[in-house]
């Protein structure tokens, strides 16, 4: 199990390989389809945003309500290939360095994933009981008007991640599977 | 006749979704023992404690399994000696499903226009599918359906000359687009014949049989079990991250069709099998 901290540096992430388990602690920031959609309009007319991705981390989650005393509802990744029409600006352009979020990304994600030095984490989909356990502190900072889909600043303690595509652009499904496959 | 008065429809609808969304079922905590059992991919094995944990600890804590408490589809079977009194019947689910999601702390995940997407704010309107049959119970079962696994879905019209391999092939095509997005390990509803939608609606009611329980057709049990042991050589796995359990089981569902059709939809569910149903 590799420790990390956010924000991540590069020297972080080049030491990290696609099927390394890793735990996370730190600050990250939720973003699903409608904050991604816009963060790009707000910084293609030129306006600012609201959050400084510069070293950060965005996790694909739309969580439940939180119950009476409780700091977040179920909060599991949702599916990141919704947002690979954005990423590659926000890797580009805005200074993202790590997702978190569950299944396939496309090869304009990759290739910009290769070319910034960044990370893309998977974690446990539909676990979102188990991983709301390690989020310690939960505030909405841009877009309440989305609802579950609003920028959240989450602060993790020992968050559960599985490096899914690495800075090289090595692929944790597609090496787990081939171990696996019986049929052509 | 029996009368139903609309507010204990509304009532049952409520407990319906905030349990279905919490607890699964007996099935499912044998299926996912067997699968642990069985994977043996190291990494499948921890995905797999992890999606067990995390039921055991929604259910002991109410929290939902997973965030995404998904569209809530409703199947009414409703006897027809059944009058139901007291107010509209759909409204009566929808009411019980606003009060589900809101009192309960779940996500609401519906959008009134599939273009303009604005988030209606109580999870409704529900899905409800309306059967009339013998009797005089009202059957409800709540089966709340998130977008990861619903996305990853797919319906075909073969050629009957396509035959039983043209569906085993279009099964397989469809596990593996969806690969590690729909959340493996998978429980599949595959529908058969009938139309275009007939076979999407079979292929949703498959996913509500219990887990293990084969097809009473010998025919169709021998395709289900076919089936499993294929999507099972894919190599898929837990989350995706490779191993031999992508599916907790397949089941398959039937119906006439006519001379020049072989509609088959396959409707693929997450790890997190959701289904309540009470009975009035």
């Amino acid at each position: 199990m590799i420790r990390i901290k956010t924000p991540l540096d590069s020297e972080t992430i080049d030491r990290l390989q696609a099927k390394d388990q890793v735990s996370l602690s730190g600050v990250i920031f939720t973003a699903r389809d409608a904050a991604h959609k816009r963060m790009v309009d707000s910084y293609l007319a030129g306006e600012a945003l609201p959050v400084d991705l510069k070293g950060q981390v965005i996790y694909y989650v739309g969580p439940c309500p939180a119950k009476p005393g409780k700091v977040i509802g179920s909060a599991g990744p949702t599916t990141s290939t919704r947002m690979d029409p954005y990423t590659p600006l926000l890797l580009r352009e805005l200074g993202l360095k790590g997702m978190i979020g569950k299944g396939n990304r496309s090869k304009e994600v990759v290739d910009a994933i290769k070319e910034q030095g960044a990370v893309y984490f998977l974690t446990i989909g539909g676990a979102g009981a188990y991983l709301a356990q390690r989020i310690k502190k939960a505030e909405v900072v841009a877009y309440p008007e989305f609802g579950p889909e609003a920028i959240y600043r989450l602060e993790v303690e020992d968050f559960p991640l599985i490096v899914g595509i690495d800075r090289y652009g090595r692929n944790a499904y597609e090496e787990g599977r081939a171990l696996y496959r019986q049929i052509s | 006749m029996k009368e139903i008065q609309a507010k204990e429809i509304t009532d049952v609808v409520e407990k319906l979704c905030v349990d279905a969304c919490t607890r699964l079922g007996e099935d499912w905590w044998q299926a996912i023992d067997n699968a642990i059992s069985q994977e043996e991919s190291p990494l499948g094995k921890d995905m797999l404690r992890i999606v067990k944990e995390n039921a055991r600890l929604a259910a002991d804590t109410g929290e939902a399994i997973c965030q995404d408490t998904g569209l809530a589809v409703v199947f009414l079977e409703i006897g027809q000696d059944v009058h139901v009194v007291g107010g509209d019947l759909y409204e009566a689910v929808n009411e019980g499903v606003r009060r589900g999601y809101v009192n309960g702390y779940l996500r609401k995940s519906v959008v009134k226009d599939p273009l303009i997407r604005e988030n209606t704010g109580d999870n409704t309107p529900a899905i409800i599918h309306v059967q009339i049959v013998p009797g005089s119970d009202l059957k409800i079962v709540v089966a709340p359906k998130g977008a990861g696994s619903e996305n990853s879905s797919g319906l075909k019209m073969l050629k009957p000359a396509d035959g039983k391999d043209g569906v085993v092939n279009f099964v397989l095509e469809t596990v593996e687009a969806a690969g590690p997005n729909a959340c493996p390990p998978i429980v599949l509803g595959v529908g058969i014949g009938g139309n275009l939608e007939t076979s999407a609606l079979l292929a949703k009611k498959a996913l509500l049989r219990p887990l293990g329980r084969r097809h009473p057709e010998p025919h169709i049990a021998g395709l289900e079990e076919e089936l499993l042991e294929l999507v099972n050589k894919t190599g898929i796995g837990p989350q995706g991250l490779g191993g031999r359990i992508t599916a907790l089981d397949v089941h398959v569902e039937v119906y006439p069709t006519h001379i020049a059709s072989l509609p088959v939809a396959v409707n693929i569910q997450c790890h997190a099998s959701r289904h309540a149903e009470a009975v009035l």
